[in-house]
């Protein structure tokens, strides 16, 4: 197996053995990117030197008898939401063209010190709001399983990134579904943590009530690898948890008998496509092969999921996105202007794509006068009822199972025209957003040629025990070992 | 579906500080309208008695000490602004406020 | 004073003044009486305060930027007071417990959970576009300060003091175009606002003097007016106190110093009472105007038309506050007694008069020297009074030093007072002492022994002693008179006693035989 096929622990061992050097990692993964990249166009920015010189030192590190830790010489790609330090950070926006900022988002901190060298800033929707990457204003990056095709979004690049080979493990985002369904519209797994469980100090923000960054990566055992480094309390961060982080790879035991598993069937309804349905059910059936006590269980309020999150998001995106107005940082209208206020909107009217327009202004009415309590406090009054469900379910469930995506990844273009359609693909994942939860997905099968994924929701703070259960399935089934042909 | 009238998309649009244009006024009054009908979905819910959520973990109480950190250099601080005058952020003409 | 703890609730909005959307209640607009009507009624001022104070923490509100005043320009800035993409705020524990101290001051209520708020809006000194305040869960409120204005009790209603952030400031050019720099952004800001319950001018003032010396004493901010570290913004109106009928609402920007708030105070009263007076309608409007100090004048700023829409909502990346009782009640039990009170106890207990007390009282540090020295001190408070705000006072002032960085103690003080109440020294020579003892650090007895000024020289204090000798002791008197030179000794030696031994021996067998011969 070449190097760049290989998984993150798997190239964990043959560091740590001797038997390849972080450099030769790193020359591998970005020969790899030289000759794919120009087909699946998954990065804004590459940081070749900067990847080589940490590889450098961890190979010196290790050649002085350290130890460093198991992620040390793994290259990761970093999803263009999250700051580094003095590298172009544009959130696939042209608001924010050419800006570097003058410091590490707290993950990317600590991707650094765990000596993961950095490949480069991976494609996104603008400002992480879109299910496709079509909506980055660079570049429109490709499904490596059918290169017509979009890689999901918004974490798309970071997604189509790790399919492709051109990174072991990248870094993501996830308002909505932005890991979870690129991971399955790709054919990889991927993690939402919990709310709180991973600082967002440094991830600009989309919607921060629901924002979490999380891994993406060829298997769960991968990812549970990432939460190591990524978990924990973060001083910066006032939302971050200060709850216990336990070893998540060493809760790999593949052992789930006796676990019980709810199928929420406001999610296996009429709008998941009846392949991607089967798809998931005989993965359901798996996990009962495996031991798990499955049944059905009823969440209606989940039903009012996406008018809920199209408000509350785009409320707090409203907000988020008002400093970009041209005097301290990135993009400034050329045109004569009268004022200040015109320079603000001028700069901001020309900066902001169609889609973040469209969301700053539905996120603006909501907060206005005279329409607050309807839309805006109504929304986060419903969102309380959501969560309520899931704390029912998890009464007597310890995970929730669904699919990730209603569909297949869908043909570039073919949704673009289609605001209300393109939304409705993130319908099995808006919820565990709302609810603050984990969520985890999983290759689980494949439907009209290209990957399905699976929905694995805990218990907050839970990411241990879904990690589990995805381990568990990867132990017994090989779909997450499957690689486009590219 | 109802589209959102021209008047409320240009007062959002004032309280939103984007310029817009006049196809892209009329792409918002359908977009928001098509999005608001869907969200009037919500209306019928009785949420009497129930609390909103905007804080969906319960914490409380998260201080920092009154510690002096690092500041950034003054150099970084203006290194991304579009216009700079001796150190100092330029910007045009200020309606007062 | 015991901590009282509200049940959560939504407190009262600001009915005046810049925290109005239109989702709050909005003050009707009633129409405007006619002249005729006017005559008939007794137009009584409505004033608000809004007072923004800069608390005196190290660092920042949100991050670990210093609040150093006048630093260079944007050096006191990082990712979360710049508002860079991704930062986010981390509030400073000790700003919180200002608030929750102004509270226990001003007899405010403490929110048993409260929560920040995002005030949306643009300017060029926003480096957010959005302000960190606190909207319908303000930390603190319901409080009063009560006032004694000519003569006259006045309690001024607090209506709510809650914690937010400082914006940066903006410079404007000649040229048209402006500067901005962030290094006041994120500095925390305590907001106090009144119920509209200043019917005058001097009110405003007596208010602004009172909170600022509570502020000062109870050491949460400098509050001084001039660096911007307190500011006031007045609303104005004028209402029928018999049908309940009021002027649209007027609020004054530009105003600082608490005496420029007075005088526009009084002049905005004045103008709409003239206005209404003289049927000029078109110029009652809700509006903001501006101090023009130099003409002493407000000046039209802005029309509102409608109420600003601020777009208030939870701030997502702050949890909600619920301070911790024994914590507030800690913070309530330790608020020291405030100067109006220690004013009038200074009165009772040590029989000052009204001016020495307030004087002394205007600062907490004076107060404290003035205090230390009369229990250690047994003669009349008044002479401790009087060396306080007399040498004391010009001597630091002198040294531009600091009241609680004085060299001299009140224990150093009293030490001094005691020489001259002991006669060792004369008041005179206790100034010399004194300075000596500012210059030195030395002791009042130190100095004095080390410099011999104990024996008692001033012949005119000597004679005065001698001839009180003389005449207490006609025998002895006549007898040295008479050839006994012995008696003398007797005499010289009631002297001493009478001086302790201070006095020079020399000088007054001197004057004793000049006296008697």
């Amino acid at each position: 197996m070449k190097l760049h096929e290989l998984t993150a622990h798997e190239l964990s061992e043959r560091l740590a053995s001797g038997e390849v050097s972080a450099v030769e990692v790193a020359e591998a993964i970005f020969a790899r990117i030289e000759e794919v990249e120009g087909q699946v166009d998954a990065f804004l920015a590459l940081t070749r030197d900067q990847a080589l010189e940490q590889a450098r030192q961890v190979d010196d590190r290790r050649a002085g008898g350290e130890k460093p830790g198991a992620l040390a010489g793994v290259p990761i790609g970093i999803k263009d939401v999250l700051c580094t330090k003095g590298v172009l950070t544009t959130c696939g926006s042209r608001i924010l063209e050419g800006f570097r900022p003058p410091y590490d988002a707290t993950v990317v901190r600590r991707c650094r010190d765990a000596g993961m060298p950095m490949l480069g800033k991976t494609n996104m929707d603008e400002f992480a709001m879109g299910s496709s990457t079509e909506n980055s204003a660079y570049k429109v990056t490709r499904n490596p399983w059918d290169l017509d095709r979009v890689p999901g979004g918004s974490s798309g690049g970071s997604a189509a990134a790790v399919a492709a080979g051109e990174a072991p493990v990248a870094l993501g985002s996830d308002t909505g579904g932005s890991i979870r369904q690129p991971a399955a519209l790709c054919g990889i797994s991927g993690l939402k943590p919990t709310y709180g469980r991973v600082s967002r100090y440094g991830l600009v923000a989309y919607a921060s009530s629901l924002d979490q960054v999380g891994p993406l990566a060829r298997d769960v055992r991968d990812c549970a690898l990432v939460m190591n480094v990524l978990a924990g309390r973060d001083p910066h961060d006032a939302t971050s948890a200060d709850i216990p982080v336990p070893d998540y790879v060493a809760g790999l035991t593949g052992d789930v008998s006796g676990l019980r598993a709810g199928v929420p069937r406001e999610l296996m309804g009429e709008g998941i496509e009846p392949e991607v349905k089967a798809v998931v059910e005989a993965a359901i059936g798996q996990l009962a092969e495996l031991g798990m006590a499955v049944e059905e269980v009823e969440m209606p309020n989940l039903d009012y999921s996406l008018p809920v999150y199209y408000l509350v998001a785009p409320a707090e995106a409203a907000s988020n996105l008002a400093r970009y107005d041209g005097v301290r940082y990135g993009h400034r209208t050329e045109e004569e202007v009268a004022d200040v206020y015109d320079l603000f909107a001028k700069s901001r009217g020309e900066g902001f794509g169609p889609e973040v327009r469209l969301r700053i202004m539905l996120g603006t009415f909501a907060l206005s006068a005279g329409y607050y309590d309807a839309y805006y406090l109504k929304a986060q009054r419903v969102r309380t009822l959501i969560k309520q469900d899931f704390d029912a379910a998890f009464a007597d469930h310890d995970v929730l199972i669904s699919p990730t995506s209603p569909t297949v990844a869908f043909g570039i273009g073919e949704k673009a025209d289609d605001p209300l359609q393109m939304k409705l693909a993130d319908i099995c994942t808006i919820p565990v957003n709302l609810a603050g939860i984990p969520a985890l997905s999983i290759p689980c099968g494949m439907a009209e040629g290209l990957p399905v994924g699976l929905q694995i929701m805990g218990r907050p703070f839970e990411e241990d025990l879904i990690l589990r259960v995805g381990d568990a399935y990867q132990q017994a089934t090989d779909w997450h070992a499957k690689r486009p042909a590219l | 579906m109802p589209d959102v009238s021209r008047e409320v998309v240009e007062h959002v649009a004032m309280l939103a500080r984007l310029a817009l244009t006049e196809d892209e006024i009329q792409r918002l009054q359908k977009e928001l309208g098509r999005i608001l009908e869907h969200a009037d979905k919500l209306q019928a819910i009785d949420v009497e008695g129930v609390e909103a959520t905007s804080h969906v973990i319960p914490m409380t109480n998260v201080f920092r000490e009154d510690e002096l950190g690092e500041s950034l250099d003054v150099d970084e601080v203006v290194a991304n602004a579009p216009d700079v005058a001796d150190k100092f952020f330029r910007v045009p003409r200020i309606v007062e406020d | 004073m015991a901590p009282t703890h509200g049940a959560v609730r939504r407190a009262r909005l600001p009915v005046a003044g810049r925290l109005r959307s239109s989702r709050m209640p909005v003050i009707e607009q009633l129409p405007i009486p006619s002249p005729s009507q006017v005559m008939l009624m007794a137009l009584e001022p409505l004033v608000g305060l809004e007072v923004h104070v800069q608390l005196a923490t190290d660092s920042k509100m949100f991050c670990g930027c210093s609040t150093q005043f006048g630093a260079q320009p944007n050096s006191n800035v990082c990712p979360t007071c710049l508002g860079l993409p991704g930062s986010l705020p981390v509030p400073n524990r000790r700003a919180v417990e200002y608030v929750i101290r102004t509270a226990a001051a001003l007899g405010c209520t403490v929110a048993k959970r409260c929560r920040f708020a995002r005030k949306n809006y643009f300017y060029p000194d926003l480096p957010k576009n959005f302000q960190v305040s606190q909207y319908d869960e303000p930390l603190s409120f319901d409080g009063h300060i009560d006032l004694n204005v000519n003569g006259d009790e006045v309690r001024i209603r607090i209506r709510r003091a809650h914690l937010e952030e400082d914006t940066g400031k903006n410079l404007h050019l000649a040229s048209g175009s402006s500067l901005v720099e962030y290094n006041r952004c994120g500095i925390p800001l305590m907001e106090i606002v009144t119920e509209p319950d200043f019917t005058t001018a001097e009110q405003c003032r007596e208010y602004l003097t009172q909170l600022r010396l509570i502020l000062r004493a109870i050491g949460v901010s400098n509050a001084n007016m001039e660096e911007g570290a307190m500011r006031a913004e007045p609303t104005v109106n004028l209402r029928d106190p018999e049908t309940g009928e009021a002027t649209p609402m007027v609020e004054i920007k530009n105003l600082n110093s608490i005496r420029s708030v007075y005088e526009a105070v009084r002049y905005e009263i004045e103008r709409q009472r003239q206005a209404v007076a003289e049927g000029r309608e078109d110029e009652l409007f809700q509006q903001t105007r501006r101090w023009d100090e130099a003409n002493g004048a407000t000046a039209l700023m802005r029309r509102k038309e409608t109420s600003d829409d601020y777009m208030y909502f939870p701030e997502p990346d702050l949890v909600p506050l619920e301070p911790d009782p024994a914590w507030v009640e800690e913070i309530y039990a330790s608020c020291p007694e405030l100067p109006a009170a220690r004013c009038d106890r200074f009165q009772e207990q040590y029989g000052l008069p009204e001016y020495d007390a307030r004087v002394l009282t205007e600062s907490r540090e004076v107060a404290d020297l003035f205090e230390a020295t009369c229990e250690r001190f047994e003669g009349a408070a008044k002479i401790v009074s009087n060396w306080v705000m007399g040498d004391v006072m010009s001597l630091l002032n002198e040294a531009e030093v600091a009241v609680a960085d004085s060299p001299v103690t009140g224990e150093g003080l009293a030490e001094l007072l005691a020489l001259i109440e002991e006669s060792v020294i004369s008041g005179k020579i206790a100034k010399d002492v004194l300075a000596k003892m500012f210059e030195t650090g030395k002791g009042a007895r130190e100095i004095v022994e080390e410099e011999g000024l104990g024996q008692i020289s001033d012949t005119g204090e000597l004679e005065a002693i001698i001839d009180q000798v003389i005449a207490d002791n006609p025998g002895p008197a006549e007898d040295f008179r008479g050839g006994k030179d012995k008696a003398i000794g007797f005499l010289i030696g009631q002297v001493m006693k009478a001086t302790k031994g201070q006095a020079n021996p020399g000088l007054v067998n001197e004057i004793m035989r000049e006296k008697l011969g």
